[in-house]
């Protein structure tokens, strides 16, 4: 599924790789960040201007806008941090996110936009492990300081039938 | 049915709760004891859905919004059962069972669509719009060839899909089993009618998308959750710090006559801190004054509506919630899936009146409700673990004592009332 903004532009293959590169090693620190439950250190994936959406594909593809999380900027990402490490009633669990299929559909000096595979995993303490979400990220990262900063996160889940609740984010 | 993941595992020695059928007996103790095996036995699950969702209830199953052109679809269900919602040419609704009539396949595969007419993949007999058989291939045989195809006197005006009992009001598509309903306004009452009017009376709405999960508990977990608002002032900080739904606050647990329907309803008051005082605060764990939102623009609420409530939480019996939480607004449809689970099917909408701001303050607020909401995934979880417990345990009763042995609509939030109207109810319907 492509999304709009998301369409694959040419990319000069030495640049795209060096991006994919870039891309992958963001992927592995935020994805370790979450999978360790570190959810203040999550919020710094995040420009301040961010867009962050998680959504069923159904919705991605009829260009409905709802989101299961929908966040506008890094006040909103922090608060819903805080909310989930502090204040929400759930069950224990752990998470997992599995990324791969790296593919960099546009690559400048200043932007960089990807689709990437996401399989995310939990595991209820109590239960087995179960995949809770196959996905993808549409992502715009902006560079800040040498490293990537989200511009814009969107997790687009085939998996429509979610298995009660999204605790954590994606 | 459907099945997302085995969240709960089936415990070694779990306590069956099936009995024989004569052993399904209420408590001596009358509303104010739930025996457990209403929600775990799958004998009460078969007799629900032929006695409720297949009985004299009106069934929500779409938004017209959604259908808005001719030859417009959507799947839905009444209780467990698969049905499409269809828009003929006319411009007239019709429900249907997406079954067809020949080998009973559920030939409509696609969640929506627009097509003139509905073909069964298996042996392409076809439907209209309206689920009469229009076309049985081979009807009359091979030609020259003897015992082909139907009899004679095969009429296909006889072997269309079977056909609902459809209601609308300002907007949502309701259907019924039954072919002698009640109006839908005398099925409400007056009370849950003017509420459900003053969220969809005179407005276009503007679907802004959907959730769909799967709530490993009871069905009727989901109506006890939203007419018990002393869960609301205990489990949600969100609902509380914000004063959302706060003990203190103006609120009403309303009841129809009927007591089956229910309004949670509050008004947000513009300072919690002046209606929550230290002994109200010292006993609810949720309210969290270091909780403070660096991005409070999700729990604004813009005026929109004529009612002196700034939540309505709205449950329709048997399979309908009407969320109107400030501004994010939603409704609800419960597919039960077996005693132990429940499948929701959200819709989440605004109105075609709404700027581009409006659409995005609701779209914020969304992070409230739905099964990654602040409020939404707390209530899935205490519904989870509430069915596991019932599940899993030889004790069997729950207690319903909050507020004595009323019923019906309570001004007070500490008050199991409207729950026990709805038992009651319930034990008629069911002949429990």
């Amino acid at each position: 599924m492509i999304i709009p903004g998301y369409e694959q532009t040419a990319v000069d293959p030495r640049a795209a790789l060096e991006a994919r590169f870039e891309v992958e090693a963001f992927h592995a620190r935020y994805c370790h960040t979450l999978d360790t439950g570190d959810l203040v250190n999550w919020v710094d994936f995040f420009d301040e201007a961010c867009t962050y959406v998680v959504t069923g594909r159904e919705n991605a593809e009829a260009g409905l806008p709802v989101g299961l999380i929908y966040a506008e900027g890094r006040g909103m990402i922090r608060d819903r941090a805080y909310a989930v490490k502090h204040t929400q009633m759930y069950a224990p669990r752990y998470m997992m996110h599995m990324v791969s299929n790296v593919l960099v559909l546009r690559a400048s000096t200043e932007e960089i936009r990807s689709v990437s595979n996401y399989l995310l995993l939990q595991t209820l303490v109590e239960g087995r492990t179960t995949i809770h979400q196959a996905g993808r990220y549409y992502d715009t990262f902006v560079r800040s300081a040498g490293s990537l900063l989200i511009r814009e996160r969107r997790c687009v889940y085939d998996s429509d039938l979610i298995a009660n609740d999204l605790v954590f984010p994606v | 049915m459907f099945s997302t993941t085995d969240t709960v595992i089936h415990p070694l020695g779990a306590a069956t709760k099936e009995r024989e059928p004569a052993e399904y007996v209420w408590p001596a103790a009358g509303l104010t004891e739930v025996p457990d095996w209403i929600y775990t036995s799958q004998v009460i699950y078969d007799r629900e859905v032929e006695r409720i969702f297949h009985g004299r209830t009106w069934n929500y199953v779409a938004l017209e919004a959604e259908i808005p052109k001719a030859n417009d679809f959507v799947r839905s269900w009444i209780g467990p059962t698969p049905v499409v919602v269809a828009r003929d040419a006319d411009g007239s609704i019709h429900v249907f069972e997406n079954r067809c009539a020949h080998r009973g396949v559920e030939f409509c595969r696609h969640s929506r669509g627009n097509n003139a007419e509905f073909v069964c993949p298996y042996h392409q007999w076809s439907y209209d719009m309206r689920g009469n058989l229009q076309g049985v291939p081979f009807r009359r045989g091979m030609k020259g060839e003897a015992d082909s195809g139907m009899p004679r006197d095969f009429n296909p005006a006889q072997h269309g899909l079977r056909k609902m009992n459809v209601a609308t009001r300002h907007g949502v598509v309701f259907a019924s089993f039954a072919a002698d309903m009640e109006p839908l306004e005398a099925y409400l009452g007056e009370e849950i009618t003017h509420d459900f009017d003053v969220l969809f009376k005179g407005r276009q709405l503007r679907i802004l998308g959907y959730y769909r999960n799967e709530l490993p508990g009871n069905w009727k977990l989901y109506h006890e959750n939203l007419k018990d608002p002393y869960h609301a002032t205990l489990l949600h900080s969100f609902l509380v710090t914000f004063g959302l739904m706060v003990a203190g606050s103006k609120s009403a647990m309303i009841a129809d006559p009927s007591g089956r329907h229910g309004t949670m309803a509050s008004a947000k008051p513009a300072d919690v801190t002046k209606v929550v005082d230290a002994s109200t605060a010292s006993q609810m764990r949720a309210y969290r004054t270091d909780l403070k939102l660096e991005d409070p623009r999700f729990i604004d609420f813009v005026p929109e509506f004529e009612s002196p409530w700034t939540v309505t939480m709205q449950t329709i019996w048997p399979n309908l919630i009407v969320q109107r939480e400030l501004n994010t607004l939603g409704v609800r449809q419960i597919v039960p899936n077996g005693p132990n689970s429940m499948i929701m099917n959200w819709t989440m909408f605004g109105f075609d009146t709404d700027t581009e701001e409006m659409t995005r303050h609701r779209l914020r607020q969304g992070n409230l409700m739905g099964p990654a909401g602040f409020l939404g995934l707390e209530d899935n979880e205490a519904i989870k673990f509430l069915q596991e417990g019932v599940r899993r345990s030889p004790t069997d009763i729950g207690i319903l004592k909050l507020g004595g042995t009323t019923e019906g609509t309570a001004t007070t939030l500490v008050t199991e009332s409207a729950i026990r109207s709805m038992y009651r109810h319930y034990r008629e319907v069911m002949g429990l």
